[in-house]
C-alpha cells in the first residue's frame, strides 16, 4: 500500500479542513514563486519527467500537452480550460478535489498558466455540481483576497483570473471541444480534430485543456521532483491516482493509490471485499461506464494502470472501478449504460445518434429474453459501425461497454435468447417465413 | 438524445429583476469583450432560478435580445442541456440517479418511494403542486449511491425508508439535511478507513 506521506491529496476525506490557511498548513502555496521562476522550460521538463498523464481518461501525457502550446504569445491571448464535467458513470473524484482540495487546484491553475502563458482560467464544472462548485468559488474569492490570484499573483509577476463556468447536464460536454463549444454559449457538440485547440481552441485562440486531477497533482510533483513522481507505479504509468470503488462492494469509497495497484486490492483492502464474498464477483468495469468489462477470472491478478488495462482490451479511463457481483444480472447492468449512452448522444453524427438508440432496445430485449439468436451477430455489427465513425470518441465510449459484454457474456445472452423466428416461432406470419423451410420443418 | 419539449401554456412575458440582472451583468464581464454569448447558460439558469425553476420560450427571447445573439441560439442552447427545465417543475425537484451504479446499488427504492410520495408518474406535479421527480443520468456521487438531488442538495446513501422520510419532511415544507445518511464522512470506507489514519485520529 502508498504510503501516507505520498499521498498528493491529504484532505481527500476532509479531515483538515478546504480553507486556505489549512492547505498552507499542508504545503499548498508555499514557494509558488520560487517554482515559477525556475522557468517555463524547467516546469514542463520536470512534468514530462514526472510521466504524468492526464487523469480525465484519455491519458495523454501532459507535459507533451503543454508543449503543443505556441512558445510565443502572438496576437491571440493563451488559455487555460480545467474540466471538471464529471459525468462519466463510476466516477467521482473530481468533486472531492472540487470541494475538499480547492487550493492544490488553483495553485495548479496557476503553475499550468504560467507555463502555457495563458492569463485567463475557465473552470468548467458540471452543473449539477452547484453546491461544489460554490466551495472552489469561495476558494478562488480567499485567493483573490490573499493576492495569491490576480494580478502578480502569489508575487510570481504572473498576472491570472479564474472563472468557472458551469454546465448544465450534458455528458457530451467532458469532450474537449464539446466543452469549448459549451463555454463559447453554443450546443456542446465536438468539433473535428486537426486543428488541436491547443492552436485553435476556445474563441479560435490556443487553448490547453486539463482535467481537475491532473492540474491538482501539479504542485506537488513540481515541489517533490518529478522523479519522486516517476518512482510510484510502474513505466509510463507512474504516480499517485485517485480511484473510486461503487457498486457491488462492502465499502465504497474514493481513494488514492499507486498506479499499478493490484485490482484485487483495491477491492478487499480499501472497499472492504465484494459484497457476497470474492468468489460472488461477476465482473468489473475498470474505468468508468464507457471501458469494457473485465469478467472475474482475469481480476484475480488484474493491476490497474493504463498500458496493463489496455493490453486486457479495456482502460483505465477515469479509474471509476464499478463492481458488479453475481446478484446482477449483467446483461442489464450492460441495457442501463446503453440507454445512458442513449439519453447523452448528442445527436451530431449518425451512427452514434441512432446507434446508441439501437443498442439500448436490442439489449433490453436481450435482457428480457426476447431478442433472436441472430440479433447477438447484429448487435456487435452495430458497435463496429458506431466505433470510429464518429467526429469525437462517445462513439467509442458508447459501443465498448457493449463489445465487452459481447466478448465475455455471449454465453449468457445465448442462454437466455434462442428464440428462432424465422421457424419455430412464427409460423402464423407467412411473409416472414421462408416457406420451403417451413415444409422440412412440418 | 433526450426528448425536450417546452410547455404548452406560456407566459407572454419576463423581464429580469433587480438582482438577476446584476447577477447577469456579473457573469458577462468574465467573458471577454464581444463574446457576451458564453454567458448564456448562466443567464438561462439566473432566468430559471427567478421563475420558479424553469424557462419559458419569452425568457429566451428576452436572453436572445439581452446578449445580442438569435433566439434560436438560446432556444437551441435550452432544449440541447438537461438540467434547463422546459416546463414548470415543483418548487422542490427531485432528481433519481439510476444509472448503473446506482442501480445495482438498489436505486429502484428510491424511484419506487417518489412514486408512492409525491406522484405516479416522472415529471408530474404532487397533490399539493410543491414537488416533482424524475430519474436522471449520473450525478457523479458514485460511491454514495443510490443518491438523488434535490434542487441543489445531494442527498446520499439512501434506502427506500429514509427516502421516504426525506420526502415526507420536503411534502411538510421543511428542508432536509444533504449529505450521507449512512452517518460516514464524505466519500470515506466506512469503518474500514486504511489510509491517513493519523490526521483521523489527529
Amino acid at each position: 500500500m502508498l504510503k501516507d506521506q505520498d499521498r498528493i491529496f491529504q484532505n481527500l476525506y476532509n479531515d483538515l479542513g478546504s480553507d486556505v490557511v489549512s492547505s498552507q498548513k499542508r504545503g499548498d502555496w508555499v514557494n509558488t514563486k520560487e517554482l515559477t521562476n525556475k522557468g517555463r522550460d524547467w516546469i514542463i521538463n520536470e512534468i514530462k519527467e514526472s510521466q504524468l498523464r492526464g487523469r480525465g481518461g484519455a491519458g495523454f501525457p501532459t507535459g507533451l500537452k503543454w508543449s503543443f502550446a505556441p512558445k510565443e504569445v502572438g496576437s491571440r491571448p493563451h488559455y487555460l480550460v480545467i474540466n471538471g464535467d464529471e459525468s462519466e458513470p463510476g466516477t467521482c473524484k473530481d468533486r472531492d478535489i472540487l470541494r475538499f482540495e480547492p487550493h492544490k487546484l488553483i495553485e495548479g491553475c496557476l503553475i499550468a498558466s504560467y507555463a502555457v502563458q495563458a492569463h485567463v482560467c475557465y473552470i468548467y464544472i458540471r452543473g449539477e455540481y452547484f453546491i461544489d462548485g460554490q466551495k472552489l468559488q469561495a476558494a478562488i474569492d480567499e485567493a483573490y483576497n490573499k493576492n495569491l490570484i490576480g494580478k502578480n499573483a502569489a508575487g510570481t509577476g504572473w498576472d491570472l483570473d479564474i472563472y468557472i463556468h458551469y454546465g448544465a447536464g450534458a455528458y457530451i460536454c467532458g469532450e474537449e471541444t464539446a466543452l469549448l463549444e459549451s463555454i463559447e454559449g453554443k450546443k456542446g457538440q465536438p468539433r473535428l480534430k486537426p486543428p488541436f485547440p491547443a492552436l485553435i481552441g476556445l474563441y479560435g485562440c490556443p487553448t490547453i485543456i486539463n482535467n481537475v486531477e491532473t492540474i491538482a497533482v501539479v504542485p506537488t510533483i513540481l515541489r517533490r521532483g518529478g522523479k519522486w513522481f516517476a518512482s510510484l507505479g510502474r513505466e509510463k504509468n507512474t504516480g499517485t491516482k485517485i480511484f473510486c470503488i461503487s457498486g457491488n462492494v462492502n465499502n465504497p469509497c474514493n481513494v488514492e493509490e499507486e498506479m499499478n495497484i493490484p485490482l484485487k486490492e483495491l477491492i478487499e483492502v480499501h472497499a472492504g471485499g465484494v459484497i457476497g464474498g470474492w468468489d460472488n464477483l461477476q465482473a468489473v468495469i475498470p474505468g468508468g461506464s464507457s471501458m469494457p468489462l473485465i469478467p472475474k477470472e482475469k481480476c484475480e491478478t488484474l493491476t490497474m494502470d493504463f498500458d496493463s488495462l489496455v493490453a486486457e482490451k479495456s482502460g483505465l479511463g477515469t479509474a471509476g472501478v464499478v463492481v458488479i457481483n453475481k446478484d446482477q444480472d449483467i446483461i442489464k447492468c450492460m441495457a442501463r449504460i446503453a440507454r445512458f449512452y442513449k439519453h447523452e448522444s448528442c445527436g451530431q453524427c449518425t451512427p452514434c445518434r441512432e446507434g446508441s438508440g439501437w443498442m439500448w432496445r436490442m439489449l433490453e430485449r436481450m435482457a428480457k429474453g426476447e431478442a433472436s439468436r441472430d440479433e447477438i451477430d447484429m448487435l456487435g455489427d452495430v458497435t463496429n459501425q458506431i466505433a470510429g465513425h464518429t467526429i469525437c470518441a462517445f462513439g467509442e465510449g458508447s459501443s465498448w461497454p457493449v463489445q465487452g459484454l459481447l466478448r465475455h457474456f455471449s454465453k449468457e445472452i445465448k442462454k437466455r435468447n434462442k428464440f428462432d423466428p424465422i421457424i419455430k416461432e412464427r409460423k402464423d406470419i407467412p411473409y416472414l417465413v421462408d416457406q420451403h423451410l417451413l415444409d422440412k420443418n412440418a | 438524445m433526450s426528448l425536450r419539449r417546452p410547455a404548452k401554456e406560456q407566459p407572454e412575458h419576463f423581464e429580469f429583476n433587480s438582482s438577476s440582472l446584476a447577477a447577469a451583468n456579473n457573469i458577462i464581464s468574465k467573458y471577454p469583450k464581444g463574446k457576451q454569448q458564453s454567458a448564456v447558460m448562466a443567464l438561462l439558469y439566473i432566468a430559471q432560478k427567478q421563475n420558479n425553476n424553469w424557462i419559458p420560450l419569452a425568457a429566451m427571447k428576452y436572453i436572445g435580445k439581452f446578449l445580442d445573439m438569435p433566439y434560436i441560439k438560446v432556444y437551441e442552447v435550452a432544449t440541447f442541456y438537461t438540467m434547463y427545465n422546459l416546463a414548470p417543475v415543483g418548487k422542490y425537484f427531485i432528481q433519481v440517479c439510476t444509472t448503473t451504479p446506482c442501480m445495482i446499488r438498489g436505486a429502484h427504492q428510491l424511484v419506487e418511494a417518489c412514486k408512492e410520495k409525491i406522484s405516479e408518474n416522472e415529471t408530474e406535479l404532487s397533490n399539493d403542486k410543491s414537488c416533482s421527480w424524475m430519474e436522471v443520468e449520473c450525478l457523479g456521487a458514485c460511491v454514495n449511491a443510490p443518491m438523488m438531488q434535490i434542487n441543489d442538495d445531494y442527498y446520499e446513501d439512501l434506502d427506500k425508508e429514509k427516502t421516504l422520510k426525506i420526502l415526507d419532511k420536503i411534502l411538510n415544507g421543511e428542508t432536509p439535511k444533504p449529505g450521507s445518511y449512512r452517518g460516514r464522512i464524505n466519500n470515506e470506507p466506512e469503518n474500514n478507513r486504511k489510509t491517513l489514519l493519523d490526521l483521523k485520529n489527529a
